[in-house]
């Protein structure tokens, strides 16, 4: 296990104008580590989550990312092709539609070996057996790699878009809702593959989500945000078992049992 | 030989914001230690803390004040104010847990739920399944039931899932939650005697027990939780 984090942020906010986006984030986050950011809609989990993938740039604050050569870069500093390089090969992004990460137009194979040919793969034969191990993997059937994804149902799409961005052996996989919009049933699957996948390859991940059964099954730290704000942090199990703010409280308190 | 585990004047309140901030007191000045190869129990009636006690122990409640003093790879670490990382190392490492309930993950096996702990420590999978099998033979779970994710297994069965995924590392602290709750005889002389092998190889025990013969067939000692009642407790 190395003893350096894998990004550490410090500071980070995000005003759109007046309003705050995220405001003053702070967090290290190690290899093979799942933090969950939990908070209701509006609560700036999905603007810190696109500031961190350097989908948008903070108004303040430092985000600093290991490379693979172990050095640090500063990724607001980065030129927008280097950082379009990193999210082609070392990161993914799961967004929560689907066909807002996928090409819904080119067959399930393509979108999968797409990734693969932007990191210099060319070879057809080796290209196409990886996409079809990728998608057994994502339990998507091979007869189904010449199909679109619009033929595909909501959770196929997913696991699809899963496949398509941990092929290239990413290290860091950003997630916005990934289970949203899915059934219950469809939903288990799909968390039941990504909890086995990230153990499997070590995969350190933020997983932005309102649904605290899914922070709870996938990740191993929380921070809860609210109006923009950190309001608390820490062991996933710790927080939702002894939430200690006032908004955490009324979070925890308003999870349905069944 | 140093001590596993030790725990001074650890105090524990929970505030209730959402019922206007009331405060409610549930332990306060809780000390002992636990040596290696003891199995000490904590005693008193429900309500007590005991429970509360074991989460603070296992980094899954927050402590107020106090310090839980563990020995962690050779150096020691206060649980009472480490950093998530570190409750996470101690917990695959140091310290073990069974809890009275399992928490189940939808379709991973029985089988693998046992191993898993082992797995995670670098263990082969194959050989950490081996004793993953030996472990559920032990506890009479059916052989058919292993290959089942638990979440439809009965109580029992469910609890030997627990037990057995507690009782296959080497942790040389481990945390009991009424492991026996819902155990036939037969079964809880098994988790009877696998404590006692816990002993044997210098394990610090700590348990709650409700079942008189069980805590009087495992208990070196009893830690009376009643002494460190922290004023009045709400209802």
């Amino acid at each position: 296990m190395t003893d350096e984090p894998l990004l550490r942020v410090s500071g980070l906010s995000k005003f759109y104008g007046s309003r705050i986006g995220c405001e003053n984030v702070t967090f290290d986050l190690w290899p093979g580590e799942v933090l969950a950011v939990v908070g209701e809609s509006g609560s700036g989990k999905t603007t810190l989550l696109n500031c961190l993938s350097t989908r948008l740039l903070p108004s303040s604050g430092t985000a600093s990312y290991r490379m693979r050569d172990g050095q640090f870069r500063e990724l607001y500093r980065m030129s927008e092709a280097e950082r379009r390089f990193l999210m082609r090969t070392d990161w993914g992004f799961v967004h929560q539609n689907p066909a807002d990460g996928l090409r819904m137009t080119v067959s399930a194979g393509a979108n999968v070996g797409e990734r693969l040919m932007a990191v210099g793969d060319r070879h057809y034969g080796k290209i196409r057996a990886t996409a079809v191990d990728w998608l057994s993997r994502v339990e998507i059937d091979e007869d189904r790699i010449d199909d679109e994804p619009r033929a595909f149902s909501g959770g196929m799409r997913q696991r699809l878009q899963i496949a398509r961005n941990l092929v290239t052996g990413p290290r860091l996989v950003f997630m916005d809702e990934p289970t949203g919009g899915l059934d219950v049933s469809v939903q288990a699957r799909l968390l039941d593959l990504l909890r086995g996948l990230v153990t499997d390859l070590g995969l350190a991940a933020i997983v932005v989500t309102h649904d605290l059964a899914v922070a709870r099954l996938l990740s191993q730290r929380m921070m809860v945000m609210k109006d923009g704000r950190v309001v608390e942090s820490g062991l996933t199990d710790r927080v939702l078992d002894d939430p200690r703010a006032p908004y955490t409280q009324l979070l925890v308190s308003s999870i349905l049992q069944v | 030989m140093p001590t596993p585990l030790v725990v001074s004047d650890v105090a524990k309140s929970f505030t209730m914001h959402l019922r206007d901030g009331i405060k409610l007191p549930v332990v306060a000045g809780v000390s002992f230690s636990i040596r290696a190869g003891e199995c000490a129990v904590l005693g008193g009636p429900s309500g007590a803390g005991k429970s509360s006690i074991l989460k603070m122990l296992y980094g899954n409640y927050a402590v107020d004040e106090g310090q839980i003093i563990v020995q962690h790879e050779g150096g020691l670490i206060d649980l009472a104010n480490a950093s998530p990382r570190t409750v996470l190392a101690v917990r695959r490492q140091t310290i073990g847990y069974v809890s009275q309930f399992l928490r189940t993950v939808p379709r991973v096996s029985a089988l693998d739920v046992v191993a898993e702990p082992l797995v995670e420590r670098g263990e082969e999978r194959e050989s950490a399944r081996e004793k993953a099998r030996a472990l559920l033979a032990q506890l009479n779970l059916p052989e058919k039931l292993w290959a089942l994710p638990p979440a439809t297994f009965s109580g029992g069965e469910q609890q030997r899932v627990n037990i057995a995924r507690g009782f296959i590392t080497e942790h040389p602290v481990l945390l009991l939650d009424e492991p026996t709750a819902s155990l036939d005889a037969k079964n809880r002389d098994v988790v009877v005697a696998l404590i006692a092998e816990k002993k044997a190889a210098g394990v610090a025990l700590l348990g709650i027990f409700h079942d008189q013969d069980v805590r009087d067939a495992v208990a070196d000692r009893i830690i009376d939780v009643t002494s460190f009642a922290a004023g009045k407790i709400a209802a």
